[in-house]
This record gives structure tokens, C-alpha cells and sequence, in this order.
């Protein structure tokens, strides 16, 4: 895949190629990308596309049907998950129920063999660096949903390693506990400058702590960049849907002019800004995405030409607010605006409005 | 639970618990009731009180025989059957594989066969190999006997452990064997010990076969049946009430280690 952008700095991880099937189930076709020492990536996706069986199989835990896995310029397939150092942050965290905090953090140094004194050491310093060497003697049982997560970081850090996995870590805290783990991982990251892969399927965890997101769907990889990059510019329209705030058009491309295309759709024609896409000539189909907040909004009778569509709904999300409209045809499409903007506006449900946006707002999805 | 009350209900688990004590703790009781009674026919009125019996069983060579015998048999036997069970009960947990149904059936089959046609076929098999009429070929027929039992408990046990726990020792850099000694075995440790006095406890009382292989080399239980075929004699009800205290002590033990293990869990 050309699509991605570069790696930071050298590659510390190098999928070729990797298919991983389950008898007649192919869980990730072809994954081909880099990981960059130092960086934090995350996979996301939803359940079943993929990411976990990726996770495992850098981990060690699973083998790849074709291709080939380097990690740290050696080729891994079929080197088994002990002997190489990728520790993983479990979902379940799978703490060891029948040993303390600190016995849970030494575990791993134990089975390398390294000298008691050395491991209880070694184990304490992380526990003070993930602030619960108060709770090292405590049973695994006694202690709070974030205190298990720190124990479970210490757990897999404690070797040193130069990649650690997690799979969704966070996913079984509440809210409030969630925000503060991501701050706490994000600084670890940073001050480690470990590799993270971070396997997620929330969309506000990926981008907030991430460099660079891959979102897969059934098994295929469908954009690598950073947040931004496939904020504003989704590569198709699977991304597109999966980022939830984009409203895609598709239609027939009728006439160019440099990088300003027409582009006739079941709703009308629409002058776009095309940028730097895949070159397509007039009669290919395109599909554009105009995301909520670029969306312009008033009312109907105003005679700026748009499109007409009727309010469903209306969500409240902080500082604005997400209109749902539904054109004549049963499309839906959302506009965000902040509260004062729509305040001028009649909202109620089923009051008819006009939709128009810049040609500078499309962005064409150059995957389609 | 005020909400929960039914008199009907209420009146019939009463009932249960009273016929269950009738029928199963009343005759044990009495046979512990005339094993300190002086006479010899176990009647009412009882006679006066007596440790006469018991003292009787202390000095008779033949019951202390058959009483090392059965503790010799029944330690050996905990051993082997647990060993196998946790096996067979880890065999399941981790692999799949074609027949694994039908593995798990054969495995648990034994305490389903009738015992008399157990022993029969026992003693056929251990005599056409020169391995009947021995302590070993008690120890063999109740390693089979038992192993299901030890099988059962720590299968159990498994299923309450997190499949991602043994995964996570083998990402923390531990083999497939220090997984298994430093993960799963902690892990089963009480379902182990329970295993171990359970399958004790069943060797210890189990008859039909060790009296069918045993030869020579008759266990506590046989003994009781050559007492029984001589005279009726109340050193039947002391042997009977000191079996039982031990057969009950040691599945008491594995109750407490199974419910603590599960409170450890929740």
C-alpha cells in the first residue's frame, strides 16, 4: 500500500505481506505496513476486524499463514511468544489471582531467570514509577480498577522491553478513569520512547494518544496516517462512516476546470475542490465527503442554493450541537455548529432547511 | 427473603433434610451407638458403656493389617488417580482436537461401570498379567476407579480460570512447563488437594473390586466382609465408625479447600 505515510524514524516492526487465517476464516488479509521506534500506533477497528489477531501475532501468540514479521530487523514467524520480549497488556489484564502486586511485576524476571534480589528491585522501582508500591503486598483482589491497570503496565514493563501491546486496556474502566489512563500511558510513552501498539476500537482513544491509527475492517488494512490526516482526509468511504461525522455524496464527474470539478449527484451538481487526489476524467464516478462542522446551515427560504432537508434531530455535544436532517430521498445528513450559530434557526423537528458548503470544504475520498 | 417464603416448599425441605438424616446418619449413628455398647447383639435396651470392642480391633494383628493396607492403597492411589485426573482435566482445557467428546466420555466412564463387573474384569485382566492378588493391582483398579473423581474436581477448577492468565505467563517469557508448574498448578492447587482427599476417601471405602484383586492383601473393607461371614461381631460397628470418621474428615477437608477457592475467585 502507497498510502501511508512514512515512519518516523526506523522501523522497529515490518509486516510483508501478513495473512493470518483460522481454517476457512481469513482474520487479516495482506497487512504490509511499519511501525517506527518510538511511535505510538494504534489499531483500530471493530470487533472482528482484525486488530487483536494482529496484535497476537506480534506478540508471538499467534503465527502468520503467509508473510513474513521483523521485529528489530529479525524475522519472527514461529519464534514462540517466550522467547522473544513483547509483553502484552491484556484486556482482561490477567493478573494473577494467587500472587501479590509485586509477585504479579516480578513475574516475568523470574521466568528469565534473573536473581531474587535483583527481581524485587527491579519490581519496586516499577511499581513507585506506576505509583502503587504501597500495594505490593496486597492481593491482586483487593485493589481498584485503575490500580489492576498499573499493575498490569508495571507487569509488562518490568523487562525493559523495546515494544510493549496493549489490547484495549482501558476498556473496562468508566469514563472519568478512562481520560485519566490515557493521560498516564500517553506520558509513559513519552517519557519511555518505547513503541506502543495500541489496539482500540474507540475512535477518541486512538486519536487522542496516538501518532499514527490504522483502521481495518474485516481484515484488511483500510488507512494508515496520523489522526489528522485521516481526520481530513479519509481515504474511502468505509473511514469516511467509521469517523462519523462526514457526510458523503456520490456522484458523476461532468465537467473539470484545473482542480475544480463539477460533480453531478442525485441532489444536484456540486462545484469541488478536488486537492491532490487519484486523477479521474469527466463520466468517473466520485465520491466527496463534506464533514459536519464545514457544513453551512439556514433557512429555507433564504434562496441560497443548497440542499433541502428537514430536521430528524438534534444531539447536544458540549460547546455545539449535531443537526440530523433527512433529505426528500431519506438520506441522512448532520451538520455541528455551536449553540450560538443555531440559535438563529428554527430546529424543530420537521422544519425544512437549506444545506450549502464551500467547494474548499469537499474532500474526495481517493479510494473510491 | 420474606418474599421467597412458601409454607409448602419450606414444609417439603424439611421433610427432605429429615428423611435424609433418617436414612443416612441414623444407622450410622447406631452402629456408632453399639460399638460402645458392651453386649454383643446390637438391641435395645442397651447394655452399659464400653470400650471393649475397640480395644478388642487395637490388638487384632488382621484389622491392623488390612488398616495399613487400606492407608498404604489409599495414598498411593490419591497420588496416581490426581495425577492422571489433573491430566485428563488439563488435556481438555487446553487442546482441541478431533474425538475430544468421546476422549471425555471414556474418562469419566469408570464410576459408571457396576463394580462387581469392574472387578471381575479387573481381576481377569491383572491375572492373565501376573498382577493380581497384590497391593498393585488394588492401587491399579483404584487408580482407574478414582482418577474420574480427580478428573471431575479439577476440571472444574479450570473452568473458572481466565484462558488470557496462561497465555499471559507464556508473554511474560514463561514455557509451556513453567507455565504449567508456575501458573496453572497455583491456580489449581485446591481443586489438587481436594482431588487428592476425595480420591482418598473413595479408595478407602471402595469394596466390590479390591475385594475381587485384592488376594492376600485384603483391604479394611474386605476385612469387614470376613468378620460379617464368621460371626456378627460389634468390632464390625467400632471398624465402621473409625471408617467413616476418616472417610468423612477427608471429604470435609476437600469441601473447605473447594469453597475457599471459589470465594478466592468472586
Amino acid at each position: 500500500m502507497n498510502m501511508q505515510t512514512p515512519v518516523k524514524s526506523e522501523a522497529i516492526v515490518r509486516l510483508e505481506g501478513v495473512v493470518k487465517r483460522f481454517g476457512e476464516f481469513t482474520a487479516v488479509e495482506r497487512a504490509d505496513f511499519e511501525i517506527g521506534r518510538g511511535e505510538f500506533l494504534a489499531i483500530m477497528g471493530s470487533s472482528g476486524c482484525g486488530k487483536t489477531t494482529t496484535l497476537r501475532m506480534l506478540a508471538g501468540l499467534e503465527d502468520p499463514s503467509e508473510g513474513n514479521i521483523y521485529l528489530d530487523g529479525a524475522r519472527v514467524n514461529g519464534k514462540a511468544t517466550w522467547d522473544r520480549d513483547t509483553p502484552m497488556v491484556w484486556q482482561s489484564l490477567a493478573l494473577f489471582p494467587f500472587l501479590t502486586v509485586q509477585e504479579n511485576v516480578e513475574f516475568s524476571l523470574k521466568m528469565r531467570g534473573v536473581s531474587t534480589a535483583e527481581r524485587i528491585e527491579r519490581a519496586r522501582k516499577w511499581l513507585d514509577k506506576m505509583q502503587i508500591l504501597e500495594f505490593a503486598d496486597r492481593n491482586v483482589s483487593q485493589l481498584s480498577g485503575g490500580q489492576r491497570q498499573r499493575v498490569a503496565l508495571a507487569r509488562a514493563l518490568v523487562t525493559e522491553p523495546k515494544i510493549l501491546l496493549l489490547d484495549e486496556p482501558l476498556s473496562a474502566l468508566d469514563a472519568h478513569l478512562k481520560v485519566r489512563m490515557q493521560a498516564v500511558l500517553s506520558n509513559l510513552q513519552k517519557d519511555l520512547g518505547i513503541t506502543f501498539v495500541y489496539v482500540t476500537h474507540s475512535m477518541s482513544e486512538a486519536f487522542s494518544m496516538a501518532d499514527r491509527v490504522v483502521i481495518m475492517s474485516r481484515g484488511k488494512i483500510e488507512q494508515i496516517g496520523t489522526p489528522q490526516e485521516i481526520y481530513h482526509a479519509p481515504r474511502n468511504r468505509f473511514v469516511a462512516e467509521f469517523l462519523g461525522s462526514a457526510n458523503i455524496f456520490t456522484g458523476k464527474l461532468v465537467e473539470k476546470s484545473g482542480d475544480l470539478w463539477q460533480v453531478e449527484t442525485a441532489h444536484g451538481r456540486f462545484a469541488v475542490k478536488a486537492g491532490p487526489t487519484p486523477v479521474k476524467s469527466v463520466g468517473d464516478t466520485v465520491s466527496f465527503v463534506v464533514s459536519a462542522e464545514k457544513m453551512q446551515i439556514s433557512a429555507a427560504d433564504t434562496g441560497v442554493p443548497g440542499l433541502r432537508a428537514r430536521v430528524v434531530g438534534e444531539e447536544f455535544v458540549g460547546a455545539s450541537a449535531i443537526v440530523f436532517l433527512e433529505t426528500d430521498a431519506g438520506e441522512e445528513l448532520k451538520v455541528q455548529k455551536s449553540h450560538g450559530e443555531l440559535a438563529s434557526i428554527d430546529l424543530h423537528s420537521g422544519s425544512p432547511l437549506n444545506l450549502h458548503w464551500e467547494p474548499e470544504a469537499c474532500h474526495v475520498l481517493p479510494g473510491e | 427473603m420474606t418474599g421467597n417464603d412458601n409454607r409448602l416448599i419450606n414444609g417439603a425441605l424439611k421433610l427432605h433434610i429429615a428423611v435424609c438424616v433418617v436414612f443416612i446418619f441414623a444407622p450410622i449413628l447406631g452402629s456408632f451407638v453399639f460399638s460402645l455398647n458392651s453386649d454383643r447383639f446390637p438391641s435395645l435396651p442397651l447394655g452399659h458403656f464400653s470400650t471393649e470392642w475397640y480395644r478388642l480391633i487395637w490388638e487384632d494383628p488382621f484389622v491392623w493389617a488390612g488398616f495399613l493396607n487400606t492407608v498404604l492403597v489409599g495414598l498411593i492411589v490419591a497420588v496416581i488417580a490426581t495425577v492422571l485426573g489433573f491430566g485428563g482435566a488439563y488435556t481438555d482445557f487446553r487442546y482441541n482436537f478431533f474425538g475430544k467428546n468421546v476422549y471425555l466420555a471414556l474418562a469419566l466412564l469408570p464410576p459408571t461401570i457396576p463394580v462387581v463387573i469392574m472387578g471381575l474384569a479387573m481381576l481377569a485382566f491383572l491375572s492373565r498379567v501376573n498382577l493380581s492378588g497384590s497391593a498393585i493391582s488394588i492401587i491399579i483398579a483404584h487408580g482407574v476407579m478414582c482418577s474420574p473423581f480427580a478428573m471431575a474436581i479439577i476440571r472444574l477448577r479450570l473452568s473458572q480460570m481466565d484462558p488470557d492468565l496462561e497465555a499471559a505467563s507464556w508473554n511474560l517469557g514463561g514455557n509451556e512447563w513453567a507455565t504449567l508448574r508456575h501458573v496453572i498448578i497455583p491456580f489449581t492447587k485446591p481443586a489438587i488437594f481436594a482431588a487428592l482427599f476425595i480420591t482418598m476417601a473413595v479408595s478407602f471405602d471402595e469394596f466390590a473390586v479390591a475385594w475381587f484383586v485384592s488376594g492376600l492383601n485384603e483391604t479394611l473393607p474386605v476385612k469387614i466382609l470376613g468378620f460379617l461371614q464368621g460371626q456378627v461381631s460389634p468390632r464390625i460397628n467400632a471398624i465402621g465408625s473409625l471408617a467413616f470418621l476418616s472417610s468423612i474428615t477427608l471429604i470435609i477437608l476437600a469441601q473447605m479447600l473447594l469453597r475457599n477457592s471459589t470465594k478466592e475467585k468472586s
